[in-house]
Parts: structure tokens; C-alpha cells; sequence
């Protein structure tokens, strides 16, 4: 069993560790990182909770190990606030659609949907429900998620044209 | 679950990776995306002591259209398939195939050659790789040999590639004239292996003549399979909507799907007669449109 020192940039913050072969991103985020807004839901890649951005795309952290990521960069649900807590615009949505009950899908729903309008600010229902079909959330149906993501990219989309009007 | 213990070592070129796999043999394991063997070892179903990161290795990535094929190396992510030029200009059946493979996520993560060593029998990149008469290059410390995709995929999960070798890379054919293509499946959940799928391929020469046809199912059998059968009485000369559909009703009489939790064999069989049917007209009708177009 091999151990290894790695180098991963987390929410734009140089984290070190060691750890051993076997232990998953997801894993090294949540324990040696204590950044716990990553959630682990089936460990094996089908629920989508674990999602990260990596690299700039959405990944399942639980599908990595962190020794792959060494010199890597990762984004997590906590890197989408700023620096002072405030919530994003896609957070904030999420609050005012009622997209979220028990809150475990959360994160990746809001990592999922991120990925998606740093994409495009005008996505499609079908862009949509694309970018949400690898995260399984059981309370909410998915309609309120559904309308977050929109609300959102309107927001961001009003913002923009007021920045450049 | 986690993953039993091993060792890692990520590799820097194709030299390396074979000399790792021929010194630690069938107890090594390669990594690249990583989305079908990371819960394969989290449900302890396969415990390597060694794994071979091959993510960073450059050779194993990249797309190009070299004279009458598309080559694409075996460490390219399925996203960037998704996304390329060339390969929708010379060979969109892939991208067509793609469409249906799990989420943005495990696209972003997954290969192609991944895909394929897998070798789940529902899984869309085998079948498409059987249908194009992909040719599979595999590279060990020895040299290279070129394997087809019809005598690659041997059972489910189980590949001709031995132990101690490596897949550097995929040539698929560019098929000529006016081409038209199609895949469709049924899966219980959007992103799933499929129940069935299935995928036709036709070009049509000048006079409107199917030239070349191509046609396989998957999830019907231990590995995806052609139809010999349709593709020879297509090129008999039947393109015509109701031959079509009698002889999507002979595919679906040539196949021996077995029943599992998810589907019985009867429904497979139902399944793939429609799925036939559908791959087959819009092949047709994509076809006789770059027809029309071109002239």
C-alpha cells in the first residue's frame, strides 16, 4: 500500500496532504480537507452527490483518487460563495425556487448547475436537464431545480446587460 | 464501500506503461477515467495491487483523419470525442453513440479505450466500434498488434487484450458517399447501460443505391453483435419503408437474448425490432438527405 504527498489547488487554496493510494478525492476533501459540503451518497459513481469541478469540469469526486488529482485544481460547494459567505447567484436562486429539501444533493445539484452556465447563460431545458441527469435528488421531483437554474441564468443575464448598458 | 489497498504510479509514456504491465503482469491494473473500475474495486469485485495511472500520458490522447481512417487514441476523454470536428465530419456515428453514455460528469472522465476494455455488452462504444469494423491497436513491451473490434470483445467484461498489454489507440473507417447513420436505445434511466440498443449505417451511391451498410445491436447477446443477415438483403437492393420494417422483424428473429432483472428475453427481442426498425429509416432518410444536398 503505497502512500504519496500530494498538491491540490481547492477553492483556489494550496492543500498538501498524504495519503494513501485508496483514499478517493471525495474523501481526501472531506477529511483532511474538512470541507464536508461534498457529500458521499453510493461511493460508486451513480448518484452524482460527490460531484467537484475538476479542472474546470464536473467530475465525481468519489470515482478519483485524490493521488490522481496531485497538481490538479478543485472546486467544491464551498468555493462557490465568495469570500464572505455571500451566497452566488445560482445559490441564491436555489433559495428562492424552494430547490432543495433535505439538502444532501444540494451541492452537486449547485456544482452540476455552475458547470453548466459558466458554459452558457442561455441554456436550453434540454442543455438543462442534461447537465442535472447525474444527480439524483429524492425529495423534490426536480421541478424547483429545474426553475433555480433558469432564474438564475436570467439574473445573470440581466446583471450583464445592466454591466454593459 | 472502499477499495482494497494497492499501490500507484502513474506513468509517463506508452514505453513505461509496458514495462510496468510485463514486470507486475495480470495483478496490475490501468487507470484512466476510471468510471467503470473505481466502483468495480469500491465493490471490491476486482483488487489490482498495483494501479497505472495512465491519465498524464500524452500519446494516449488525441483525434485525427489520417487517409480513409479516424484514429483516436485511447486515452481521449469521451467529452472531447464529443466535441470534435473531425470526428463529426468523418465519423459522427461515434458522437451519435455518445450521445447515449452516462453523464457530462463520466464523460468528462471517461475514454474511449476505457469503454471499450470494459466491455459491458450494452455498453454504446463497443457496439459502435463493431459496427464500424474499428480496428483496435494494442501496444505491449514486445511491439504493437492490430486486433478487430469483431474479434476483440470476447464475452462480457472479457477482451482479447492480455494482461500485460495496453490499447494506445482506435482506427474507424471513414466510409465514402452519402452517408447516413443512426443509434438508438432503451435504458431504464437516462444515462444507463441500455436494455437494447441498436445502430445502422448506410451509404448510398449515386443512383440512390445502398453501397455499404452497417447494422448491430447490443444488450442482446454476451458482447454487440452485426446483423449479417439485414445488411446482406439491404445490399440485395431493399431500402423501401416496408421492406425496411420486415427486416428489422428478421433482426429480431436472428437474435438469442437472454432475460435478466431488468428485461425478459421476449421484450429484448421486441425491443430490438423496433429499435432496428427506427436506426434503420432515419439511417435511410440522413442518407438520402446528404444526397440531396450534395447534388
Amino acid at each position: 500500500m503505497s502512500n504519496h504527498d500530494i498538491k491540490i489547488k481547492v477553492n483556489g487554496v494550496v492543500r498538501t496532504g498524504t495519503v494513501s493510494a485508496r483514499t478517493t478525492l471525495a474523501d481526501f476533501l472531506r477529511e483532511d480537507c474538512r470541507l464536508t459540503g461534498t457529500h458521499i451518497g453510493c461511493e460508486h459513481g451513480i448518484c452524482g452527490a460527490c460531484s467537484v469541478e475538476y479542472d474546470g469540469q464536473p467530475v465525481r469526486s468519489c470515482l478519483m483518487y485524490a493521488v490522481q488529482a496531485d497538481g490538479h485544481e478543485v472546486t467544491t460547494v464551498e468555493g462557490l460563495s465568495d469570500k464572505d459567505g455571500k451566497l452566488s447567484a445560482l445559490q441564491d436562486a436555489f433559495c428562492d425556487t424552494h430547490a432543495l429539501q433535505c439538502g444532501f444533493c444540494t451541492p452537486a445539484m449547485l456544482i452540476s448547475a455552475q458547470s453548466l452556465l459558466n458554459e452558457t447563460l442561455k441554456p436550453t431545458d434540454e442543455q438543462i436537464r442534461e447537465a442535472l441527469s447525474a444527480n439524483i435528488c429524492r425529495c423534490t421531483g426536480y421541478v424547483q431545480i429545474f426553475q433555480a437554474v433558469r432564474l438564475a441564468a436570467e439574473r445573470l443575464r440581466s446583471g450583464k446587460e445592466k454591466v454593459a448598458s | 464501500m472502499k477499495a482494497a489497498s494497492f499501490d500507484y504510479v502513474r506513468a509517463g509514456s506508452i514505453g513505461e506503461i509496458c514495462e510496468l504491465l510485463a514486470e507486475h503482469g495480470p495483478m496490475s491494473k490501468l487507470i484512466a477515467g476510471g468510471q467503470s473500475l473505481v466502483p468495480m474495486m469500491a465493490m471490491r469485485l476486482t483488487k489490482p495491487s498495483l494501479l497505472i495511472d495512465i491519465n498524464e500520458v500524452k500519446e494516449l490522447k488525441g483525434i485525427s483523419a489520417q487517409s480513409d481512417n479516424l484514429i483516436i487514441a485511447g486515452g481521449t476523454r469521451q467529452h472531447q470525442i464529443e466535441a470534435s470536428s473531425e470526428v463529426k465530419r468523418f465519423c459522427p456515428m461515434v458522437q451519435k453513440a455518445l450521445f447515449w453514455v452516462g453523464h457530462p460528469q463520466t464523460r468528462n472522465r471517461g475514454t474511449l479505450g476505457g469503454s471499450l476494455v470494459h466491455a459491458d455488452p450494452a455498453a454504446e462504444l463497443p457496439l459502435v466500434s463493431v459496427l464500424l469494423d474499428a480496428e483496435i491497436l494494442l501496444q505491449d513491451a514486445d511491439g504493437e498488434e492490430s486486433v478487430a473490434a469483431s474479434e476483440f470483445f470476447l464475452a462480457p467484461l472479457v477482451t482479447a487484450l492480455r494482461p500485460d498489454q495496453c490499447l494506445v489507440r482506435v482506427s474507424f473507417p471513414i466510409w465514402s458517399g452519402a452517408v447516413g447513420g443512426s443509434f438508438h436505445e432503451v435504458s431504464p434511466r437516462r444515462g444507463d447501460f441500455a436494455i437494447v440498443s441498436a445502430a445502422a449505417q448506410i451509404a448510398l451511391d449515386e443512383a440512390g443505391n445502398c453501397s455499404r451498410v452497417a447494422v448491430g445491436l447490443g444488450g442482446v447477446a454476451a458482447t454487440p453483435i452485426r446483423v449479417f443477415a439485414v445488411e446482406e438483403a439491404i445490399l440485395g437492393g431493399g431500402l423501401a419503408k416496408t421492406q425496411l420494417h420486415e427486416l428489422a422483424r428478421l433482426a429480431a428473429d436472428e437474435i438469442d437474448p437472454e432475460g435478466d432483472l431488468h428485461a425478459s428475453a421476449e421484450y429484448r427481442r421486441e425491443v430490438a425490432y423496433v429499435l432496428i426498425e427506427r436506426a434503420l429509416t432515419d439511417a435511410v432518410q440522413e442518407a438520402r438527405a446528404r444526397m440531396g444536398a450534395s447534388s
